[in-house]
């Protein structure tokens, strides 16, 4: 009963210095959701960006509704109804949310000459209330948090009416009720006819949304199977080409540690209400929340990203003022940021430079010139430690797949010795190869003596590395859990406990 | 969503506080010099801010997608030397020669755009190699000599005559408000405006979004161009003639003009109501400092602080929301 949507037969794509698919073959049918899973670099991006006419493929065919068709442009694939929601967000932050949905469309809500927003604001708000959201479709775009942002992007996918809907990792930022509301709304889809290929490194989600999953290993093609006859330990094994190894969490924290980080009464413009915590030397603290908890502004006013309105901060056991990322570097802090292309990476630069940049004062020599050996030499080290996948480590970072961009960033706060690390959303759009690593080397940082702050919205992660956690909710410290009491139902409770 | 700041707000703002600088100038040069408040005075402070005005809009436009027109002095000038050329040495009826300099600019903007979009040359490069292009061709094509427009009668009047019979009130202000009131709809109400602003704030995501960046930029310098060769019509009438020299500079004041007014450089920002006030302000502060008989050359020095001192005050009033 179910047609043949799309069929991509024998793709092949070379970048310089990668190969990034080979020989790969791909098909959607219609009234399925078809899951592309396989580690960072393994090519599922480019795939789908193939099939959207954003790439140019080297070789192979593609078939949509069984009539070879070449699709050379995004304005194509628009035409015959595929529409991809990207990996990176992809909105115009000076425009409205409603103006962002229909960019490129207006010809359709025009009146004569003119664009009419009132249109488009009630389309908007149409489609809002479908996915169960609250957002404003006059406000600005880059007013809204990243999840937001993320939400809207989905709206826009959807306002397209697709046939076919691509999917790269659009849950990478969002909480799980928001994925629950998103997945109501691609089963609608699915009952419908439509075709969706959906690309997630969250395996347990896959096994709830998808009917057949395809596995990509370093530009090959692996395998195509129903989703019900796979474990997720097959998929992995599938994935890596090998097994890997799941560690316990483990209790660094010494009774008794000192505090190297109290926070007391921290209170912001925006979304950080009274907040009062503290942090243990070699403690790895969980932050858990829905999104616009306020975990992120917490984060970004101890980094001294944002104004503070009121609050004190103790670096071990001293009060500090720190009024500037700057100052809060100095005070050995750092922050990795959940939204790496606006505040993490210098894109258009080497890796190479971009895992030392923030900590450029250890690479000059004393007349102040730069110590190219000494970047290369740690660049190297950190791409090897952290598995970072790229022909080399002068490739610029914009080439990089997005996991491998967001350990590159992982790689330069690990750089800068600091002592007090947050994390925020550190495994987003990470493998679950990587993502164990990563999980290591937290313990690891965690057994040397550093304190780390880890905001997650991926509770198993939290349940898996922290002892003790902090839940928010609209900006309030509403409950903190230790040890058995850290259970999904708790961290639910409070994270929705006005 | 309570937390969220209202954006529209914030816009409303920013043009308050440039207006607010543009009356507050006003005030102070009035209460210097009473003579500065009359009617004739105001007049020629708004008469002497209709090319520069005009300028300014192009700009403006370029700006908003991110990029940067240095051209459009030398282009205002080439407008008038080929309408000039089409009556004097074609021989063309005068309406005929009024649309070869506008299809001229409008051409010349295309040629921008062009350079940008397909040649990738930055927006700097390929609008300064176009400027001193101009430059050149203005000197060639007139022989270095001013072309008349003294054979038609009534030239002159396109610029200073006055429709309404209201002294003072010279048809170029009212050309010049028209064209003003079309860029704002062109900008704010239909899809030229709408992408331009998209391909500002985000190329890659409006090119992601199905939208022919490079033929909507090759417009935009194009509708650039268009305003550019408005500017002509009346620079070259007030003078009932086309100078090859003049031009270069202007590009200078018509930025300043769009960037005091609250378009960002950057790209995604700014508007022509901004726009007008900041040719404004420039126009008044010139006519005022004349006024009070400063020198030209510390006239230059002054809008030069107003420049840093309005964007500063914009910066400082972003961080504080
Ligand atoms: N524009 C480009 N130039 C050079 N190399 C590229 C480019 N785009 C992708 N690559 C490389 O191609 C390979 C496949 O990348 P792709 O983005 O498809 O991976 P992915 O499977 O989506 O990974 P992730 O899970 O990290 O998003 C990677 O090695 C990447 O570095
Ligand atoms: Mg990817």
């Amino acid at each position: 009963m179910a047609r043949e949507l799309i069929n991509m037969v024998h793709i092949e794509k070379e970048y310089p210095g990668v190969k990034a698919l080979k020989d790969v073959s791909f098909q959607l049918l219609s009234g399925e959701v078809h899951a592309l899973v396989g580690e960072n670099g393994a090519g599922k991006s480019t795939l789908v960006k193939i099939l959207v006419g954003e790439e140019k493929l080297d070789a192979g065919q593609i078939f949509v509704n069984g009539v070879e068709t070449p699709i050379t442009s995004i304005r194509e694939s628009q035409k015959l109804g595929i529409i991809m929601i990207h990996q990176e967000l992809n909105l115009m932050n000076h425009l409205t949310v409603a103006q962002n949905i229909f960019i490129g469309r207006e010809h359709q809500y025009k009146r004569g000459l003119f664009l009419d927003d009132e249109e488009l604001n009630r389309e908007s708000k149409k489609i809002f209330d479908q996915l169960n959201l609250n957002i404003d479709p006059t406000v600005k775009v880059g007013d809204l948090t990243v999840a937001k942002q993320q939400m809207v992007e989905i709206a826009k996918a959807l306002s397209y009416d697709p046939e076919v809907l691509i999917m790269d990792e659009p849950t990478a930022s969002l909480t799980d009720s928001e994925i629950e509301d998103l997945f109501n709304v691609i089963r609608v889809l699915r009952k419908e006819g439509k075709g969706i290929i959906h690309i997630s490194h969250r395996l347990d989600e896959l096994q709830q949304i998808s009917d057949r999953i395809t596995v990509l290993r370093d530009g090959n093609y692996i395998d195509t199977r129903k989703t019900s006859e796979f474990t997720i330990d097959e998929i992995i094994k599938m994935m890596v080409g090998r097994s890997i190894y799941v560690e316990k969490p483990e209790n660094n924290v010494l009774p008794g540690a000192p505090l190297s980080l109290e926070v007391k009464g921290l209170t912001c413009e925006k979304l950080v209400k009274d907040v009062s915590f503290n942090l243990q030397k070699g403690e790895i603290l969980g932050f858990s929340g829905l999104v616009g908890a306020g975990r992120t502004e917490t984060a970004r006013a101890i980094f001294g990203a944002d104004k503070l309105k009121s609050g004190q901060i103790f670096v071990h056991g001293k009060e500090v003022k720190i009024t500037s990322p700057h100052a809060a570097i100095k005070q050995g802090i750092a922050y990795l940021s959940e939204d790496r292309k606006r505040y993490g990476l210098s894109l258009g630069m080497r890796v190479s430079i971009n895992i030392a940049l923030a900590n450029m004062a250890h690479f000059i020599n004393p007349i102040g010139f730069i110590k190219n050996h000494m970047i290369n030499k740690n660049a190297k080290e950190k791409v090897e430690s952290l598995n970072i996948k790229t022909p080399s480590i002068n490739q610029l970072v914009r080439f990089l797949s997005g996991g491998n961009q967001q350990k590159v960033v992982l790689g330069k706060w690990l750089t800068r010795d600091s002592s007090i690390l947050i994390f925020d959303e550190p495994t987003r759009g990470i493998d679950v190869g990587a993502k164990s690593e990563i999980y290591k080397l937290l313990n690891e940082l965690a057994a040397q003596g550093k304190s780390i702050i880890m905001i997650s919205s991926e509770l198993p992660e939290i349940l898996r590395l922290c002892n003790r956690v902090i839940v928010m909710c609209e900006g309030r410290v509403t409950g903190e859990l230790k040890g058995d009491e850290i259970t999904q139902e708790a961290v639910i409770r409070y994270a929705t406990q006005r | 969503m309570k937390n969220v700041v209202d954006p529209t707000k914030k816009v409303d703002l920013q043009k308050f506080v440039v207006f607010g600088v543009a009356v507050l100038l006003f005030g102070f040069f009035a209460i210097l010099r009473p003579a500065y408040a009359s009617y004739s005075n105001i007049m020629t402070i708004v008469l002497s801010t209709c090319v520069n005005g005009l300028l300014a809009i192009g700009v403006t436009f370029v700006i908003i997608t991110g990029g940067i027109d240095l051209s459009v002095g030398p282009l205002m000038t080439f407008t008038g030397i080929m309408s000039g050329t089409a009556l004097t040495v074609w021989g063309l009826p005068i309406w005929l020669c009024i649309l070869i300099g506008i299809l001229s600019g409008i051409f010349i903007g295309m040629c921008s755009g062009l350079l940008v979009t397909k040649l990738k040359l930055p927006p700097f490069i390929a609008t300064m190699a176009m400027m001193m292009v101009l430059k050149g061709l203005n000197l060639v094509i007139s022989g270095v000599k001013p072309i008349y427009f003294t054979s038609v009668k009534g030239y002159q009047k396109i610029a200073l005559g006055s429709a309404f019979g209201i002294p003072g009130f010279y048809n170029a202000i009212l050309i010049f408000v028209a064209f003003a009131i079309v860029g704002h709809i062109i900008l704010s109400k239909t899809l030229l405006g709408r992408y331009a602003y998209a391909i500002g704030s985000n190329t890659q995501a409006a090119r992601l979004s199905g939208i022919r960046v490079d033929t909507w930029i090759i417009v935009v310098y194009a509708t650039s161009g268009f305003f550019c060769s408005i500017a002509g019509l009346i620079m070259s009438s007030r003078l009932n003639s086309a100078q090859p020299q003049l031009g270069p500079g202007y590009e200078l004041e018509a930025i300043a003009a769009a960037v005091i007014g609250g378009t960002s450089l950057a790209g995604g920002v700014g508007t022509i109501v901004g726009t007008l006030i900041g040719a404004f302000i420039m126009s008044e502060l010139q006519n005022g400092l004349r006024t009070l008989a400063v020198s030209p050359e510390w006239q230059f020095v002054v809008i030069g602080m107003v420049l840093i001192l309005s964007v500063a005050v914009d910066q400082l009033r972003r961080k504080n929301v």
